[in-house]
Order: C-alpha cells, then structure tokens, then sequence
C-alpha cells in the first residue's frame, strides 16, 4: 500500500478511530496515524481535536514521526494555545540534544509556534542556538530571530537577541552570514528608522566575501541587502560595483537579477565620464539578454524588470531589438511584455524590422495581442517620423481587413498620429468614415468623432455624420459625449450656417438633460462663448494644439526611481511601489537612487532625488500618470475656489472635496478636450495661493503666514450626513498644510467621538496628528476645528487627480 | 518573503499545503482556486494579485505549484525557488504527478521544512538534501558524531554540492556539449532572429576533491593567449577539437561551483564539479552560427478553396555528417478538407487533429536538398479573418555544435589522491537540436 491511500476520503467516525490508532502501542500504527491526520490537515479537514493525541507522539526516536508531529503543532497551538504548552519540554530538551540537526529542528519549529507562553520558553534554547558550535544550528537561529521578531518584537530587542544577530554578520560560515543578513533585513523593514543594518564599509566588506562563498539563495539576500547601501563616494562605489558584477554570469536567474539591481543603483553615483561606467553599461546587456532564454515565468519577471531598465537608461539595451521579437509559441504574457519593450526601444535605425514584425503580430489571433500590435504601429508613427508614412499606410491595410477590434484600434491610434502630424495624412479620412459604423467601443467612437470634428471642413457631410452619432446621445460613455460636444461646436464654427440647428440641439443635450458635471459644465462654457463673442469662441476652440510627443506611457520619474531600487521584487513586477500593494508598516518607505556625484554634469539641478531623473523628461501626453509630478512642481494658476460637487452616488459621509475645476486645467495637453477649458480660465486671471501654493514644496518654510486661504465651502450637507454639516478649506500656515473645518450639528441630539479618515490620494494627504473636537457637539452649535496635515500617507493617483475622499464618521 | 506553499491538482484540491506566515490564512488556498485553476479565461500572468496577496504559479503537467506572499518580495527568487523545488521532488520520486505527490507526501512535507525556512530559500543541493533526507526515519544511531558534523558542514558549507570522501576505481568524466539553434526567417530568405543556447552537461566520476578547469575556443581567451605569445600546448586540442577558430560568446552563466570572480577576472572557468550529473555552463551565441537546415516555402492560393504548397530543405554541413529526426511541420489552414501530398524522401502526412503536414525523414547527409509538395483543398467559409500563416517549424538533430563551440581541455587536479589528469578518461559528445527554428511563409 503507498501513502496516498491517505487522501481517500474515508466515513464518519474517522477522528474516533485516528483517535484509538495514535494511542496505540504500536510504533507503526503510531506513525500511519499521524500521517492519516497530516492529509486531512492538508485537504482542510479541521482535525484540532486529536491535539493532546498527536502531541502525545511527539516523545519519540524516530525523526519522521517527529517532524510530522511538529508539522501538526505549528497547523494548530495556536487554537489550542493551552495544550501546546504540553509540547514546550520536549522542544526544550530537543534543543540539547547531541544532533546539531535535531537541535536545529527544535528551534526552528519552536519559532513557528506563536503562542506566547511558548514564546517565553524560546529565549533561553534560542540564546544558545545562536552561539552553538555548529553552524547549521547558527544559521537556523539566525532566522528564528525574525520569526520571534515578528511575534514579539519588544522581547526580541529585551533579550539582546539584535545584537547577537549582528555580530553572526561576521561569521566564519557563509551561510550564517546570508540568514543572518536576511533576518537582519526584515526586521529592518519594520523599523524604518532605526539604524538596525548599520552598513558601513567593514560590514560591506565582509558581505562582499562571504557573498563569493555562500548559496545562491545566499547571494540574493546579500545582494538585496547592498542594495540599500549607500556608498560615501564614487571610489566606493565603484570598488562594489567591481565585485558585484561576476554575479552576472550566475546560473540563477534571481542572483543576476539583484546584482542588476545594486549596479543599476550604484552607478548613479559614477560620474559619466568614467571609463569604468561605459564598461559597465556594457556589461548589463548580455545578462540581461540572457534572462530571455529561462522559463517563462521567469521571462516575464525579466521583462517587467527590463522594461524599467529601458526607461531609466535606453541606451543598455538599444541595440538588442531582435531578441524582444516575439516567437510564435510565447505565452501570452510573455509577448504583450516583449511588445512593450519593442515600441521603447524603436528607432530610426531600426524602424523597419520593427515595423514588419508588427505587421506579423496583428495577424495572430490572441485579441489583446492584436490590439496592442496595432497600438504599437501607431506609437512608432510618433516616436519615428520617418516611419510615419509607412505605419499609416500599414494601418490602412488594417483597415481592410475589416476585422471588427483591429479597425477600431486603427482609429484610435490614427487620431495620436494626426495629432503629431496635422494636415499631413488626411487623405485616409475617406476611409476612416466607410468604417463608421462598425465602431462599438467608446475610445473608437470617439477618436472618429474628434477627427470628423477636427476636419470639418474637409468632410462634406460631416454635418450628418455627427448627427447620426447625437441620436444615441445619452447611451454613450461620457468620453463620446464630450467629444460629440466638442466636435458640433468645431463644425458650427467653420461652416455656421447650415449646422446652427445643430450645435442648438447637442449644447440643450449637454445642459439640461445631463447629469455629468463635466459635460454640463462645459456645455456652458461653450454656450457662452458662443453666445457672448463668436470670435472669441473661434479663437479659443479652433486654437491650434500643441504637438504630442513621441513618447507615452512612460512611467513618472519618481516613481521610476523608486522602482529601479526594487528590481527584481514584486514592485516592479505590478509597476507600483510596494506601498500599494503590501499592508502595515513593511514595506512603505519609500526608496530613492543615490544622489548623482556628477563630475563635467553641471547641468544637473542638485536636488536630483527629489524631482525626477537626471536627463530632462522627455514631454509627455499627460495622459494618465504623469500629472502628479507636474503639480508638486509647477506653480499654476489654481482654480478660484474649491468647487464642491457632491455626487448623488456618493456614499454617506464620504465627499468628494476639492472635485472639478483641477482637470480642466491640465486639459491644455488632453486629446479628449482640446483648447477648450484652458482658455477660458486664461481670460479670468485666477488669485495666487490655494491649491498651487499647498503644494508649493519647494517654498515651504518661508511662506508668508498672511497667504490666500480661499473661504469655506460647504463640503457636506447636512441632510447627507445625519445632520452634520462640514464646511472647510485648506491653508497653510508656517509651511504645514491645514484643513481648517467648521462642523456644525444641525441634527437634535448631541453629537461626539468624532473621527476622521482620510482615503488614499494623490498627494499623500493624512492628518498628522487625531481630529481634534473637545466638547460634545449640541445641536445647532458651530465650532471651528484646524487639522494638520501632512503628505506623507500613502499615495494614489484620483481621477479627477485632486480629489480628495475623505471618510468622516459621526458617531452619533 | 513566501508567505506560504500549496500544491493542487488539476482540479484544484490541494494536495500539499505548507504556511511559513501568520498573514497567510486558509483562505488563500480557496482563493487561488477559485481565480486562477478555475478561472473561466486562460491565465495571462504568472503573478496575481487577489485581495493584496500575491500568488506566483507554475505548471508541471497536471500539477500546480504556488507560492503565496504578501510582502514585496524578490519574485524573480519565488520562481527560481519553484523550479528548484521541481528538480528537488523529481531528484527524489520521479515525475511530477498526483499520483508521486501523494505517495509522497510526508517527503515533501520534510523536503519543505529543510529547504524553506520562515519563507527563505535554504540549501536545495539534492546533493546535500539526500545525505539526511533518506525517509529511514530512524533517529540517526546510524550516524557518529563526526558524520553528523560532516552533514551539517556540507549543508552549511562553501561546497554545499560536494560531499567528502567520495572514491571511484575508475575516474571517469562525460562533457555533453547540447545546443539548441533558434532560427526565425523571413519568406525571402532573411534571417530575422538566430541565435544559440547552448549546455555543457557534465557527468563526474571523480574520486576525493578535485578541482577542475575548463576550456574552450571563446574569442577572448584565444585572442588574449595570440597576443601574449604564450600559448597554453599543453591544453590545446586535447579533446578531439581541432579548434580551426574561436567563437565569440555573447553571454554564459554557470553552475554554483564555479569561481565566478575568477572568470570574470582571468575568464577561466575553475570549479570543484558536484558528483554525478549537473549543468556546468550555458551560453548564448548569436555570430557566425551554421544554420544546419534552411528551409524555402512557396504557398499560393488558388481560388478561395485550394492551397498549393511546395517546401524545399536543404542540409548545410559537411556532406560526411548525417542529421537525424527530421520533421518539418506545415501548417494549414483550420478549414483544410483534404490535402494531397508527394515527397521525395521520408514519409508525410496530414495530421487533421494538429492542423498541420507532418514531414519526417530519418536521416539526411549534409549539402543535400529534398522537397515535398502539397494540395490543400479548403471549405468555404465566410468567416472574414484571414488564416493567420503559422511559420513552417523544423525539428532535427545533428552531431555538431552549430555554434562552432569546441572543448579545448578539462583538466583534473586532486592533489591529496593519487591520481593525475592523464589517468582521468574523458569523453566529449557534440549535439545540436532545433530550438524553435521557424521559416514564416
């Protein structure tokens, strides 16, 4: 009989008879027991109530038996914290034993079990462990340390437990080193500002040897943990960089990976006119070109990886286009990556090749693939402007094919490239508009609604084109009504006479009968406009538009920075940092690249760490992520007043406080509403201050404390928030940005305990310090409160990007 | 790092579930399940993120591996780790499969103890594992204290893949130099993409330990030796190479034991080899590769219902060698009714269930051509996506290394044995496969 007769689901009275067997006298009986219990465990069967017979197995000589009743005990003491005390003497006499392996085992199980009475009894095995003569015993304590840390972190740092970790940095047996870097590492995380790690270039020195000695599990943990070094001056760096690099020829993909990682950091440190860092430029892409050639998964952990790489420093990889073509049996994953990289990596030297590989892929048959291929034509158009003649007639035999995604795809990508080049390739209109109503998708509808607008005049029924789009008005996502909007006005204000009726029809659509702020408000604007002075309004909507650039999609600066210090790690497999994806306090620093000590670089502003990359960022259609970086930084015209909008679907309490008004701003460089909403605010000079000098960061401390405070709005209705009414703005006073509320009770009854929580966004908003409101609140009583706040909380992009949620529970 | 360790069947029931992390519940196991093994849409990441827990997956068979965390983890390490754990479970039972999982799982549930701890990778040298992961059980009477510390010392040690006291009566050593040339042409004949991926397998049967160095005609060693006048006779074509010409290696990445700062200061590859079987060395060439076949398609369409398709091969080696396994793979289209098909050499067929004519012919001399015709009849269809043309794939073997990469030495030094590198017997073998070797048309 073999072992899996285990899983085999067997009758009711099974725990009565596991019961009888793990009493048994016979050894043999015994074990099988124990094994029957271990693949209940596992198929999630809850067999807790054999706890006091399993670790009544637990006295034995036999090792297997042993490790599965350890395995059971770490599955269930903590349901029955009382019972696992039963098992604290056998571990402690464990501890003793003349094995170092069962040594080992006894303390790395003990670790496992977090229960704090068995916690207590931990310390003393664990002291020992730590000093024991062999280093398999040291090396598992070194990691029992963590596990205990993460328990119980003041008991870790009572008993002293730190510093004896620190010292096994300078142990003789490289693998003690490496756990007890890992350890080390961890426990580092959750303290950020703690000089637990304390790197310096003894301790660097002795990680750089047992580096050359230790498992390749070993090097990553050294190799992640250099990373967060930062070198005193380029003589350092340079020297690690020099020992880091034969890490490039490692078997394991994950070593290579993390030594990318500290030289791609440590560079930023060599000056440019270095001859060791052309050397070492050179040295990043064989490695990396290799990590193309493992297993997929690993493939698209490379990928991701490079795609970073290729942002921050383009000209490693430049010249291996080739090995980025996508084969025919890559898995999906693996393509869609490899494509991006292609697009990044395009240029004029290389254009055709890349042009006929796309030509290839948008015949394939995954959609997604196909769709992006087809993207990508569109994207070299722009990036490559000798290639744009080519990439629109390749569109247009797209087109043909009539395959439904493909051609709407075309669409979109055919508007960006009028967009970079006007009046160029409007020859391709008449085909576009044979097309027309095969568009289902909104971004489709409206790219041919825009470019039909954009054109008017050159199209003779553009009039009826555009109507036939306006009966289906209120079906259509906001981002075809804006343009449809949009596109009327275009065309009544090129041929006024026969689209009066019209344009009538489309505005009355967007005011009165819609419930978006956005369409409604800019049907106004318009509407003014037109009414008040058709020169004007043919000044501001017929503007010309500023170019797109070539590149899209970049990932902001910072952020970009912040990624190439986590390569290798999930960061920068999801393109986020990590604290947005990992919970509590781990994790959420945020990490920077070294400073650059530029020699022969005096074009560099000093304060490279904090606004963005070296070489000035390439303009970006802001599209979608990159207005954070522009707002912390420019100093624009902010809106008049906060303008408050409170949705209807809006959940009780939660508001929406600074929405509107800020994506109008930005909407110089939007494709969806060209020259529309800047205009207007130009015409009415805004006051100086609010928003803009919030953000100010880089005038912080001396501002005047007399500074504009735009007046309080009313963020929240009474009749929404059972009866509480807030009112409030943002100042900033001696350089610290504060909400100043006034919250009135317009309920009956009193109101207390009051709280406020702010949701994630874009700026890092978060109060600093608890809300604070002394006096129960009566009814129809007013008081005014001032909330610091401070923008360190964790960020995330908001559409529209100033807005601002933030949750407010009255607790009564 | 990995928070936690399950394995499933197809289904989805687990058949080993190992948690190493507070913050990894149950529930995870469930929600693995649930989004990723029986998600209605194929899977279009390895990594996925449900509920901020990340899950990294990989497919052996029927059989699923992932690991599950919610730190930011190094996931390049979570995906070497889940290969090693494969190689590791297939050291010790074989095949992958539900059926080994389950015999076996009081093994893996030891193997997962010992190579993971608090989720970080520990010593995973099958090597090492199997001098105290035996399954005997029995609490080691068997072993003296000295064996004891030598186990831990090796687990722990700087040659964690090589035990002491190793004796043969025969020191013998095996080199496989195996490479696989990927080849993507274009219709009119234009090499696209080529490049080679190559091994050096070793299989060691060395007494003591012996430290080894390794040659080969790489560009750089040999230019470096011209100019410095000093040329390495003793080594030089001791193996069978002629070494006509050095190679340029774009990239090349070893196994564990090899001295990596060594080589990237003196480019030599030094090493003490594990027992047994292992991989040395892979590499990457992309200049100067022979292209053993080349392959000329013709398709035309005749009407809206008749393909013809003629394909030519044609052998570019030495005319003494022979390749052998031929298949050419033809694809047609999925609407394909009939087809019609004469070859001059070998045996082809239309293979309905793979869509495609399936060509093989057993062996070939080099500098010879063959060819194969072929009439497809369609089914009209009105669906309006044309066939997309998969690329004509080629499958074969050749005894040569189509990089042109060549042994140049191995020499064996155990200075506290008695043996020296002339008593040592070794044998090279070159082979060279078809990567993904495709010709669109």
């Amino acid at each position: 009989m073999t072992d899996s007769k285990y899983f085999t689901t067997t009758k009711k009275g099974e725990i009565f008879e596991l019961k009888a067997e793990l009493n048994s006298d016979k050894k043999e009986k015994k074990k099988e027991a124990v094994k029957k219990v271990i693949a209940s465990m596992t198929v999630g069967k809850d067999v807790s109530a054999l706890f006091p017979d399993v670790v009544n197995c637990m006295q034995t000589d036999n090792l297997e038996l042993k490790k599965l009743v350890y395995l059971y005990l770490m599955n269930y003491a903590k349901s029955q914290p009382d019972m696992a005390i039963m098992a604290v003497n056998t571990f402690v006499k464990d501890c003793e034993d003349l094995n170092p392996l069962i040594r080992a085992l006894a303390v790395r199980t003990m670790g496992c079990i977090r229960v704090d009475k068995i916690t207590e009894y931990l310390c003393e095995p664990l002291r020992k462990c730590l000093k024991d003569e062999d280093p398999y015993v040291r090396k598992t304590a070194a990691v029992c340390v963590a596990k205990l840390h993460d328990i119980n972190a003041q008991l870790v740092e009572d008993q002293g437990f730190l510093d004896t970790l620190k010292d096994l940095i300078s142990d003789s047996n490289p693998m003690v080193v490496a756990n007890a870097v890992a350890a080390l590492s961890e426990i580092a995380e959750s303290h950020p500002n703690s000089n637990l790690l304390d790197l310096n270039p003894q301790t660097i020195n002795k990680l750089l040897t047992a580096l050359n000695e230790c498992t390749e599990w070993g090097q990553i943990f050294i190799l992640d943990c250099l990373a967060s070094y930062l070198p005193r001056d380029d003589r350092e760096s340079q020297s690690i960089c020099e020992r880091v690099t034969p890490r490039l020829s490692h078997a394991n993909s994950a070593v290579v990976l993390s030594a990318v990682k500290v030289l791609m950091k440590f560079m930023e440190m060599l000056p440019k006119d270095l001859d060791y860092y052309g050397t070492l430029l050179k040295k990043l892409a064989p490695p990396l070109v290799t990590l193309l050639s493992a297993e997929p998964e690993l493939q698209y952990v490379a990928l991701r990886n490079i795609n970073l790489i290729v942002q921050k420093r383009p000209e490693i990889l430049k010249h291996e286009m080739k090995v980025f073509f996508v084969k025919y049996n890559d898995p999906i994953y693996v393509k869609l990556e490899k494509l991006d990289i292609m697009i990044r990596l395009a240029s004029q030297a290389n254009i055709a090749q890349v042009l006929a590989e796309l030509k290839e892929y948008a015949t394939e048959v995954d959609v997604d693939f196909v769709r992006k291929a087809v993207r990508a034509i569109g994207r070299c158009a722009i990036k490559v402007e000798q290639s744009a003649e080519r990439c629109v007639s390749t569109l247009l035999d797209l087109i043909q094919t009539k395959v439904n995604y493909v051609v709407q795809e075309a669409i979109v990508v055919i508007k960006d490239i009028f967009r970079k080049y006007p009046n160029k390739y409007e020859s391709v209109i008449a085909t576009l508009c044979e097309n027309l109503d095969s568009l289902d998708e909104p971004e489709a509808r409206a790219a041919m609604i825009w470019i039909v607008g954009e054109y008017a005049e050159r199209i003779d029924n553009a009039d009826e084109l555009l109507e036939s789009f306006l009966e289906g008005f209120h079906d259509e996502s906001t981002q075809v009504q804006l343009q449809l909007l949009t596109a009327i006005v275009k065309l009544f204000l090129k041929k006024p006479t026969e689209t009066q009726e019209l344009v009538q029809q489309v505005l009355s659509l967007a005011t009165q009968d819609s419930d978006n702020p956005d369409l409604r408000d800019r049907g106004y604007i318009y509407w003014r406009l037109l009414s008040t002075d058709p020169v004007a309004a043919k000044e501001v909507v017929l503007a010309e538009k500023p170019l797109i650039s070539e590149e899209t999609d970049l990932i902001e600066p910072t952020l970009l920075e912040e990624l190439i210090c986590h390569i290798g790690t999930l960061a920068s497999v999801y393109h986020k940092p990590p604290s947005a994806f990992v919970e509590g306090s781990r994790g959420v620093q945020h990490k920077r690249l070294p400073p650059r000590a530029g020699s022969g670089e005096s074009t560099e502003s000093p304060d490279v760490g904090q606004s963005g990359p070296s070489e000035a960022p390439p303009a970006v259609i802001p599209s979608q992520g990159d207005l954070l970086g522009d707002l912390l930084n420019l100093d624009l015209a902010p809106p008049t007043a906060t303008v408050p909008s409170v949705q209807p679907s809006m959940q009780m309490g939660a508001m929406d406080l600074l929405g509107g008004g800020l994506d109008s701003l930005m909407g110089a460089g939007l494709g969806a509403a060209p020259a529309a909403m800047p205009a207007s605010l130009g015409g009415a000079p805004a006051v100086g201050g609010g928003l803009g000098d919030l953000f100010d960061l880089g005038g912080g401390v001396g501002m005047p404390t007399g500074s504009y405070v735009a007046p309080k709005t009313v963020w929240l209705l009474a009749m929404k928030a059972k009866g509480l009414e807030i009112s409030g703005t943002f100042a900033r006073r001696g350089g610290i940005i504060q909400m100043d509320l006034s919250l009135t009770n317009k309920a009956m009854s009193v109101m207390t305990d009051f709280a406020i929580q702010f949701n994630r966004n874009s700026f890092g908003l978060a109060p600093a310090g608890p809300l604070q409101v002394l006096t129960p609140l009566s009814p129809n009583q007013t008081i005014d409160v001032s909330l610091p706040l401070s923008t360190s909380g964790p960020v995330m992009k908001m559409e529209p990007l100033n807005n601002l949620q933030v949750i407010y529970p009255p607790t009564k | 790092m990995i928070g936690g360790l399950f394995i499933y069947n197809h289904k989805g029931e687990v058949l080993i579930s190992r948690v190493y992390r507070d913050d990894i519940g149950r529930n995870a196991v469930d929600a693995f399940r649930v989004n990723v093994i029986h998600a209605r849409q194929q899977v279009r990441s390895p990594v996925t993120n449900i509920a901020r827990t990340s899950f990294f997956h990989v497919k052996r068979s029927n059989i699923w591996l992932a690991a599950v965390t919610k730190q930011n983890v190094n996931a390049a390490m979570v995906f070497e780790f889940l290969y090693k754990m494969c190689d590791v479970m297939t050291a010790y039972f074989g095949k992958i499969s539900e059926e080994n999982i389950k015999n076996n799982f009081v093994l893996i549930y030891e193997l997962l103890d010992e190579i993971l701890d608090f989720g970080y990778p520990q010593n995973s040298e099958t090597g090492a594992l199997k001098t105290f992961i035996t399954q005997q059980g029995i609490k080691s009477q068997h072993h003296t204290k000295e064996e004891q510390s030598q186990i831990t010392s090796q687990v722990t040690g700087q040659i964690g893949w090589r035990r002491e006291g190793i004796k043969y009566r025969r020191n013998e050593l095996f080199l496989d130099v195996l490479e696989s040339v990927n080849l993507l042409m274009s219709p009119q004949g234009q090499v696209l993409s080529a490049h080679v991926s190559g091994r050096v397998v070793m299989k060691s049967y060395l007494s003591g330990m012996p430290e080894c160095k390794f040659g080969m005609n790489d560009k750089i060693v040999i230019d470096k030796q011209g100019k410095g006048g000093t040329t390495d006779d003793s080594g030089k074509s001791e193996l069978g190479g002629s070494g006509k010409q050095s190679i340029a290696i774009d990239d090349c990445t070893f196994h564990q034991c090899v001295r990596l700062s060594k080589f990237d200061s003196e480019r030599s590859i030094s090493f003490i080899p594990p027992d047994g079987e292992y991989e040395l060395m892979r590499y990457r060439t992309t200049k100067d590769i022979i292209l053993p076949f080349r392959v000329i398609p013709l398709v035309r369409e005749v009407g809206r219902t008749k393909l013809e398709v003629k394909v030519v091969i044609k052998s570019n080696f030495k005319p003494s060698l022979l390749a052998q396994k031929i298949e050419v793979r033809i694809p047609t289209p999925l609407n394909t009714s009939g087809v019609q098909v004469i070859c001059m050499k070998g045996k082809a067929k239309y293979k309905a269930s793979e869509n495609a004519i399936v060509w093989k012919i057993k062996r070939m001399a080099g500098m010879k051509e063959s060819q194969i015709s072929a009439e497809i009849e369609l089914l009209p269809t009105n669906d309006k996506k044309k066939w997309a043309r998969p690329p004509i794939s080629m499958n074969f073997e050749v005894p040569f290394a189509p990089s042109g990469l060549k042994v140049r030495y191995l020499k064996v030094f155990e200075p506290k044995l008695n043996y020296s590198d002339h008593d040592v017997i070794k044998w090279v073998r070159y082979i060279g496969r078809s990567g993904i070797y495709e010709t669109r048309c």
